[in-house]
């Protein structure tokens, strides 16, 4: 039974371009999501520059916006979710107690869509200037062609759109499928419920703008008419495709935050999670009812009061869930033994700003205060509030936790506190200022402002702060540099965790689990240890463990589709060498990188993974060097 | 589990006896909820766009009930022939089951044969996918649907051809069944495509 | 200190920003009402702010692990009497928000364009300018809305390209102008003076430089506004040649009288207008800068640049300074 089929074991960059392991492939989501998070910083940095004074000439017109389209569409699609997807794939399946994701091929498939998306977006850069309408691409500016920037936003979106949705499909089933026994529903830690219900609503968010990237498409490259308004098209349907999708999104992106600073702030108060039903009622809440109020983004659109005073309420309830949550984490301190490291102090910090954004976002789901409000420097104060004091700090609050888990060493707390303290600071001083500019009559997206009505101070304070932002993040990268530079010294379990990734080495080995864990509770290495256990409980005797194989097909399908995407976006360019002419202008090209994607959907179809096993006497082996 | 390949007789129901099996059907469940996102997506715009015709015919002008009846009557029963499939599958009749998609097959490619024959009749009469806001939305949508047919039918034949080869084990029968499943939900698509945009087309 | 901040904010809105300009210093019933939304709102916010930070603040001092502390706290499930507290106060509280929102979404969406004693004004958004038609007066002009005070004003606003926003935040919050269809709103200016105007929605290149003026003035001066752009611009010698410069160059685009639009916009009016394309100090040195290369000032703009001597740009200045 137990024969070990012969299996390639790669080494070095083939290691990583092949790896269907998962723990790996949240590394390589932290690196590309690091990579694309500086960037898109650098953009926020360009922005600020040109905005420090009045009537500065150094990015004006077409450039500026390209450079806060970039910003935007960088920071949510290539920075904010792969760094969350990072998270997912390197903790939930050990927190459920997992060896492996229900589908580690296509775990891969769509971290190599994400990146050959994010390429294929950034590119752009390089090949004639980059997306100019604004991450939300309105139409009809979005479908004019006169600039073949938004191209590459529909197409690389497109792209590392598929990739997140796979990716959300893949959790799911983990989730649903691969608990260890005795995991029930209502004993998941709170990072994998988040993670859960953010699957759901990628899965059911990313399809609509699946459709309105390809509607963008399809007018731009075949000149159809779906915003073309002489044409009989209508502008607002890409608003409604492009919010149904786009508030969901937002949940997508700070319901992990969520739950990282749940068991942050959980483990280092030394404490259950406070109403940890409650928790889970109101993630669940708040994912249901963040598909039920996309108008809010459209208030000024024109759609009548009704629908106005509908969608406002509905906006108002999601403070009720949200509330929540925020006393939870108060009261789940309440009585601890709060210990102030870095991780902690992310999330601790988290909470005050969060409910800065939360306040800002009730007033603005008052549609006439709204009308003052949008599009103005206040909700570009808002929305910071909540994704950067919301969701990056609790990105970094888990890097700080779970990085001795991911790398087996310890992040230093010195350059930690630097890191927090610099950012957190800048933070407040480059968003709160804009809360008053945008009142004071600065609408956003605009590359200067008049002198003389009070938004120069503001703008100052608000650029300096945003260099502060970038010291830290910059203590950051050191901090990591130096890190990888020492030895491996991370302890299983360092911070006197409660949830199952604790309860193996650091890092954790290629097949997660030795035995498949017995759970018998909510926060099950915790009641272990209580119990004066120092491992879990295993639920199976050791035994060969089935791995799957490496394979290089994901890598070639995103290939494939990147080398479609140029194909389609290059069909009408005029070139002057004939060859290129005649390969893209008959599609040769798209259909070249189909047939390639294609052919690895057909191998893959084909030729059966049998996978490897890992047999006990060398799981004895790695135990003992782990 | 993984091993159960190995063994010589296959349980009652192949397609869920791995947990690769049950991950497989329970993702291909989901994947077909993101489907109908996508599709209502694509239904939202048909609806809204449907009588922006400022050139160009509009849809009561052009459809043709007479032949999409026969698309639909086609492809109804190419649902029911993979639902025999699939009950030929559980009996484990391994020969009956890929006649069963054979069929299923050969009935997808007269479904496209007929959609591509009254496109070109549209096309012919002035609706074009240029020609107004209706065209654009009707052919992205009807497009959509039928690009899934085609590949719904390049990939049963890709199973069928394999099944030949295989032979019908735990590692195959998911994937039979999940094609099935995918070929279900193109027909569910086509009912709302023949009620949204035909009949109601025609009927105002 | 940042914890501070929201008793900062309180004490800043009372009379921050330029009047006019400023959503917080509100200039007109509309954006006195849209004030009063946000400031109740704020109050609310600020309390619930403040019972977070009382916990909060308790919490961490009360609560920090203290040396030598090493039994293990008592691992509390929750507790449901405070769970539903904390889920019924902010309901309470959202619902004192939302009546007056409910109420005054309706009423700022109101159509006041067939009611007495409103002034009806049709608003078309362009790259990047602006235009306002008064069609109970049959006027079409650009750039400076000239409105009497202390009246309603019912706008209808649309766009004749991309999607743009009209707001003139001392006045009312914004509306978009949509291509392909119509928007309303309403606003009303209560003391005279020259508000600023914003377009909200990015738009191309020069979506920052695409500002407008709304020019309050008495109801008096108002009328004879009006008047005033039913008599043409008369041409002296001096100006004749500037005229014929225009005619030649200028003329497929702009029109000059009351009425009609071209490509560009109106210019009946032109001199007495605030600004040089919205953003430009008017001058004739800044009228002459624009002529001679629009692109410099406004990127994106639809103004060519036409190809004339410096002394036709000279003649054409002085022309255009007699546009009244």
């Amino acid at each position: 039974m137990a024969h070990s089929h012969a299996v390639k074991r790669y080494s070095g960059l083939m290691d990583w371009l092949t790896t269907v392991d998962h723990k790996k492939i949240g590394i390589l989501y932290f690196l590309a999501g690091g990579i694309f998070f500086l960037i898109g910083g650098l953009e926020a940095l360009l922005i600020r520059i040109q905005l420090m004074f009045p009537d500065n000439q150094i990015f004006i017109g077409g450039t500026y916006n390209q450079i806060l389209t970039m910003h935007g569409t960088t920071m949510i699609f290539l920075a904010a979710m792969p760094l969350l997807f990072g998270f997912m794939n390197a903790i939930v399946p050990l927190q459920i107690g997992a060896r492996d994701v229900a589908f580690p091929f296509l775990n891969s498939l769509g971290f190599w869509l994400f990146v050959f998306g994010g390429l294929l977006l950034n590119l752009s850069w390089f090949l004639g200037g980059a997306p100019d309408a604004g991450w939300t691409a309105y139409a009809p500016l979005s479908s004019d062609t006169s600039l073949r920037g938004v191209d590459f936003y529909a197409m690389g979106l497109q792209i590392a759109g598929l990739g997140t949705l796979i990716g959300g499909i893949n959790f799911l089933v983990t989730i649903i499928n691969m608990r260890a026994p005795g995991m029930t529903f209502m004993r998941m830690p709170m990072f994998t419920w988040t993670s859960f219900v953010t699957s759901v609503l990628i899965l059911f968010a990313f399809p609509a703008v699946t459709v309105g990237l390809v509607e963008l498409t399809f007018d731009r490259l075949f000149d159809g008419n779906f915003f073309n308004v002489s044409k009989g098209g209508n502008e607002v349907l890409w608003e409604h495709i492009f919010w149904i999708f786009g508030h969901p999104e937002v949940y997508i992106l700070i319901l992990p935050a969520f739950g990282i600073i749940s068991e942050v702030v959980s483990t280092f108060s030394r404490k259950r999670l406070f109403g940890y039903s409650s928790m889970v009622f109101a993630t669940l809440l708040i994912g249901f009812l963040s598909f039920m109020v996309w108008v809010h983004h459209m208030f000024t659109t024109g759609l009548g009061p009704v629908a106005n005073g509908i969608f406002a309420v509905a906006t108002m309830a999601i403070a009720v869930p949200t509330g929540i949550k925020i006393f939870n984490w108060l009261f789940t301190m309440w009585g601890g033994q709060i210990i102030f490291n870095s991780s902690n102090l992310w999330a601790i910090a988290f909470i005050p700003t969060f409910v800065m954004g939360g306040m800002t976002g009730v007033m603005l789901a008052v549609p006439p205060a709204d009308f003052q409000y949008h599009d103005s420097y206040f909700v570009v104060a808002h929305f910071h509030y909540v994704i950067v004091g919301g969701l990056i700090f609790g990105i970094f609050s888990g890097f700080y936790y779970w990085w001795p888990k991911m790398f087996g060493r310890m992040l230093h707390e010195g350059l930690g506190q630097l890191n927090f303290w610099t950012f957190m600071i800048g933070f407040h001083l480059t968003f709160f200022p804009q809360h008053f500019l945008g009142l004071m009559g600065m609408p956003r997206r605009v590359f200067t402002y008049e002198t003389g009505v009070q938004l120069e101070m503001g703008n100052m304070a608000s650029s300096i702060g945003a260099f502060l932002m970038g010291i830290g993040t910059i203590a950051f990268v050191l901090n990591i540099i130096i890190t990888a530079l020492k030895p491996k010294n991370a302890p299983a379990d360092p911070w006197d965790g409660r949830s199952l990734e604790w309860s193996i080495p650091s890092p954790a080995p290629e097949y997660n689990f030795k035995q498949t864990p017995l759970v018998r509770g909510l926060d099950a290495f915790w009641k272990e240890k209580r119990a004066g256990n120092k491992e879990m409980t295993p639920a199976e005797p050791i035994g060969s463990i089935h791995m799957p194989s490496p394979t290089i097909l994901p890598f070639f399908m995103s290939v494939g589709l990147f080398i479609a995407g140029f194909g389609f976006m290059y069909a009408k360019y005029d070139f002057e060498n004939g060859l290129l002419a005649t390969l893209f202008g008959n599609h040769i090209i798209a259909i070249i990188g189909l047939v390639i994607t294609f052919l690895c959907m057909f191998l893959r179809s084909v030729y059966d993974d049998h996978g490897w096993h890992i047999e006990p006497e060398e799981l004895e082996d790695k135990g003992v060097k782990a | 589990m993984a091993n159960v390949h190995d063994m010589g007789t296959l349980p009652a129901e192949p397609e869920k006896a791995t947990l690769e099996g049950k991950n497989k059907i329970l993702g291909f469940w989901l994947f077909l909820g993101g489907e109908m996102v996508l599709f209502g997506t694509l239904f939202a715009s048909f609806i809204a766009l449907r009588n922006s015709v400022p050139e160009g015919p509009t849809g009561d002008q052009i459809f043709k009930l007479g032949m999409v009846a026969v698309a639909t009557f086609i492809l109804l029963t190419s649902s029911l022939t993979s639902v025999m499939a699939m009950m030929a599958m559980h009996r484990q009749q391994v020969k009956k089951m890929l006649t069963w998609l054979w069929v299923t097959v050969v009935l997808g490619l007269a479904f496209l044969g007929l959609e591509i024959y009254e496109f070109v009749e549209y096309v012919h009469e002035g609706h074009t996918f240029t020609s107004s806001a209706f065209g654009t939305s009707f052919y992205t949508l009807v497009g959509f649907h039928g690009a899934h047919v085609a590949f719904g039918v390049c990939w049963i034949a890709l199973l069928c051809i394999q099944g030949m080869k295989k032979g019908l084990t735990v590692v195959t029968a998911p994937k039979f069944y999940v094609a099935s499943l995918y070929w279900h939900f193109i027909d569910v698509v086509w009912v709302f495509i023949f009620s949204v945009v035909y009949l109601l087309g025609k009927a105002g | 200190m940042w914890r501070l901040m929201p008793l900062l904010a309180v004490l800043a809105l009372a009379g921050c920003g330029d009047p006019s300009i400023s959503a917080i210093d509100p200039q007109g019933p509309v954006a006195s009402e849209q004030f009063f939304l946000m400031k109740l709102s704020l109050a609310v916010m600020i309390f619930v702010f403040a019972v977070v930070m009382i916990i909060y603040i308790y919490v961490l001092v009360r609560y920090r692990k203290k040396k030598g502390q090493d039994q293990i706290p008592k691992q509390v499930e929750g507790n449901h009497v405070l769970e539903i507290i904390w889920t019924v106060i902010p309901i309470l509280l959202l619902i004192v928000i939302a009546v007056p929102t409910i109420k005054y979404t309706f009423e700022h969406s109101k159509d006041l364009r067939e009611e007495e004693g409103v002034v009806h004004i049709k608003v078309t958004a362009h790259q990047f300018w602006w235009q306002f038609e008064y069609p109970d007066n049959n006027i079409n002009t650009a750039q400076d809305m000239y409105i009497p005070v202390g009246k309603r004003v019912a706008l209808e606003l649309t766009s004749s390209d991309v999607k743009h926003s009209f707001w003139v935040p001392a006045l009312a919050g914004k509306i978009d102008t949509n291509p392909g269809m119509s928007n309303i709103m309403h606003l009303q200016a209560d003391k005279p003076g020259i508000y600023r105007g914003k377009c909200a929605e990015l738009c191309g290149a020069s979506h920052s430089l695409m500002d407008f003026k709304v020019v309050a003035v008495s109801e008096a001066e108002y009328n004879q506004w009006v008047e005033g752009k039913k008599t043409p611009a008369k041409v002296t010698a001096d100006t004749a040649k500037g005229e014929q410069v225009f005619k030649d160059n200028c003329l497929s685009c702009h029109a000059v009288g009351g009425e009609g639009a071209g490509l560009g916009p109106n210019l009946n009016g032109f001199a007495n207008r605030t600004e040089v394309a919205g953003v430009l100090p008017h001058d004739a040195a800044s009228v002459k800068k624009w002529i001679q290369d629009p692109q410099a000032q406004k990127p994106g703009t639809k103004m060519p640049k036409v190809n004339l001597n410096e002394d036709q740009v000279d003649q054409l200045v002085k022309y255009l300074e007699t546009l009244k």
